[in-house]
């Protein structure tokens, strides 16, 4: 297997690395204090195709393929894992969903806006009750002539608060649990929509996120996502798509652990000696390195399996889980050896390892917990349902 | 308004160098870019292009087959096309044999209103190739230009900067600028911008297609050996008892001591 980069793909990496470490690094802290949106950042990677890099540029994109997108996530996650989520959810949860199951009109619509980054997009599954087991939400659409009407409360929308456009998933057939959920392309401007509370997080903090509240919301059918019914199949076949990304995220935050931790053990003096002198931070940053390398493995391999599964229409399930439940266990794991190795410097907020070591757990939970990808995982280990 | 940039690859600017045997050691050497004065050229000359609203801008560079991927970076912020000057003969060249393949290469692209380069390398610092190419190429040349108020009908009015403040020139065109870091930052090649560089014109010219004959590209310049600058000296607390006796310290240091007051 061949895991060496085009001149592209290096292009794209470096293009990424030198945006997110010359605008990026210096906003991030003060962003995660605040939790404000970074607006201007956003629109700038926008400009530059990091906001739809998988999707043809006849809908506003730019082309690439999975690899580019999992190098370009890596490389601005290392720099923010906030600007990562934003970028995840616009890429690979708005965009390629409505890439894949949208109309010719659907797509000039609203995919152009968003994948141009013109518009920011995001993606609404998650309610108060109901997270991992989507067949309990209790948000209602009803059928009324050629209109929908919406009712309900979903929560940890991200970037909810600046989204215009949202891939919205509720119930048309409650009955039928699962298989009753439909798929809708919500304009947030409409009437009958209102942002609830802003959700106060541990990490991540400047990737707004936020509840949705639908009172009577009416929206054509023409906004409706494939037919009824199939909003479930896909909100998961979105979050193949979506975990590859979360899992480069997951790398991006590794990395910049595991960095800051190799140049603090080679500069902290200790008992007359450098901290990387002693073997108990040698084997830190050697198992950290390792697992690192194991993640971006795994995650290349889920680029280059959805490759040629999107050819042959056949899913990528397996390799995207497994991408992202061990990226995103590796960064949870180094952030917290990063800490570790910091001392008391790594739970102070003059360094930015405390808020990789709060923003590397998210990634643990969303897109599907480490539970659920474990249960995904075995579901193809042993077959059949 | 036709633009010739000429740009080199240089050694990233945070890269680490280490020193073997009185050389720079090519292990080191493992990251590369274009120029950052280079790219103050690029960045100007986009911005020309794009107000005239026509003409093209052509990157010129010499390098190691391997320098054609900084080339393209080039393409992928916007410039047109690129030429790229590639011969054992140009290994080793100092900045009088660069300039002397420049204007050749340049002569043969022709058709052009301004050459436009960074007034030094990051790499060596030498800081002449600008100049000499102006003197190759017959025409006039402005150093260190920070800012190009009007441009256009065969004339330019353009800010270089001098110790301590700008001069307002006005030169003839076609002539020879070399950047010094403006007010514009230069931009990040667009995704499209990458995708669409390797569907630019690329062409690459050795010394024969250019009509230049290797003997008359021998170095005039050597580099006998390269020192790393000196560690820096931890710094020092003055001591003393009071703020008066501290700063009394203080002087007498720098006056006997740095010897600079």
């Amino acid at each position: 297997m061949d895991f060496s980069l085009t001149e592209e793909q290096r292009m794209i990496r470096d293009l990424a690395r030198d945006f997110a470490q010359n605008e990026i690094v210096p906003i991030a802290a003060e962003h995660d204090e605040s939790g404000e949106f970074p607006a201007e950042t956003i629109r700038k990677m926008g400009e530059l195709g990091l906001m739809g890099i998988e999707i043809p540029p006849e809908y506003g994109g730019g082309g690439l393929d999975t690899l580019c997108y999992v190098l370009a996530m890596e490389e601005i996650s290392k720099a923010d894992a906030a600007h990562g989520t934003i970028m995840s959810v616009n890429n690979s949860l708005f965009c390629h969903a409505l890439y894949k199951y949208g109309t010719e009109k659907q797509k000039q619509k609203y995919l152009i806006p968003v994948a141009s980054g013109e518009v920011v997009g995001a993606y609404s599954l998650t309610e108060p009750m109901s997270g991992s087991d989507a067949g309990t939400m209790r948000s209602r659409a009803v059928r009324d002539g050629d209109e929908y009407v919406i009712n309900g409360r979903k929560s940890w929308v991200s970037s909810g608060p600046v989204a215009k456009y949202i891939l919205l998933f509720t119930m048309t057939a409650p009955e039928k649990k699962h298989h009753g959920i439909t798929a809708f392309i919500v304009e947030t401007g409409r009437p009958g929509f209102a942002h609830g509370k802003v959700e106060p997080k541990l990490g991540i903090r400047a990737s707004a996120t936020c509840e949705c509240v639908y009172e009577d919301y009416r929206l054509p059918v023409a906004n409706r996502l494939g037919e009824e019914g199939e909003g479930f199949k896909i909100a998961m076949s979105t979050l193949d798509e979506g975990r590859i990304g979360i899992a480069s995220q997951a790398l991006g935050i590794a990395e910049a652990a595991y960095e800051a931790s190799v140049a603090y053990a080679k500069e902290r003096y200790a008992f007359g000696q450098a901290i990387a002198d002693f073997q108990a931070i040698q084997w830190k940053l050697a198992d950290m390195a390792t697992r690192i390398e194991a993640s971006r493995l795994l995650i290349y391999n889920a680029a280059l399996t959805k490759e040629r599964a999107e050819q042959s229409g056949a899913r990528y399930t397996r390799e995207s889980s497994m991408a992202k439940l061990y990226a995103s266990e590796t960064a949870m794991w180094v952030a917290t050896q990063a800490v570790q190795i910091h001392g008391g410097m790594g739970y102070s907020k003059e360094l930015p390892v405390e808020r990789y070591f709060r923003d590397a757990k998210i990634t643990e939970i969303y897109e599907g917990t480490s539970e659920i990808q474990r249960m995904v995982i075995a579901r193809s280990v042993l077959g059949g349902k | 308004m036709n633009i010739i940039v000429c740009m080199k690859r240089t050694p990233d600017t945070a890269t680490k160098i280490a020193v073997k045997d009185g050389q720079i050691d090519p292990a080191c050497l493992d990251t590369w870019i274009i120029n950052p004065y280079d790219e103050y050229a690029i960045e100007e000359a986009l911005q020309l292009r794009d107000r005239a609203g026509e003409g093209k801008i052509t990157l010129v560079s010499i390098g190691p087959p391997e320098a054609q991927e900084t080339i393209r970076k080039g393409l992928a912020m916007g410039c047109d096309e690129a030429v790229h000057l590639v011969d054992d003969a140009f290994a080793g060249l100092d900045p009088l044999g660069a300039a002397k393949v420049l204007a050749a290469a340049i002569q043969k692209v022709g058709d052009f209103d301004l050459v436009y380069t960074g007034w030094k390398g990051v790499d060596e610092d030498h800081g002449q190739t600008g100049i000499y190419l102006a003197e190759f190429l017959g025409l006039p040349h402005v150093s260190m230009v920070v800012k190009i108020d009007d441009i256009g009908d065969g004339e330019a009015r353009v800010e270089r900067e001098v110790e301590g403040g700008h001069e307002l020139v006005r030169t003839s065109l076609p002539a020879v600028f070399t950047a010094q870091k403006g007010e514009n930052e230069p931009r990040y090649p667009t995704l499209r911008g990458i995708m669409g560089a390797k569907k630019k014109p690329f062409q690459t010219w050795s010394a024969a297609d250019v009509g230049l004959d290797p003997a008359g590209l021998q170095p005039v310049q050597e580099i006998l050996s390269v020192t790393l600058p000196p560690q820096r000296q931890a710094g020092r607390i003055v001591e003393g008892e009071t703020v008066e006796e501290k700063a009394r310290e203080l002087a007498r240091l720098l006056r006997e001591e740095a010897k600079v007051i």
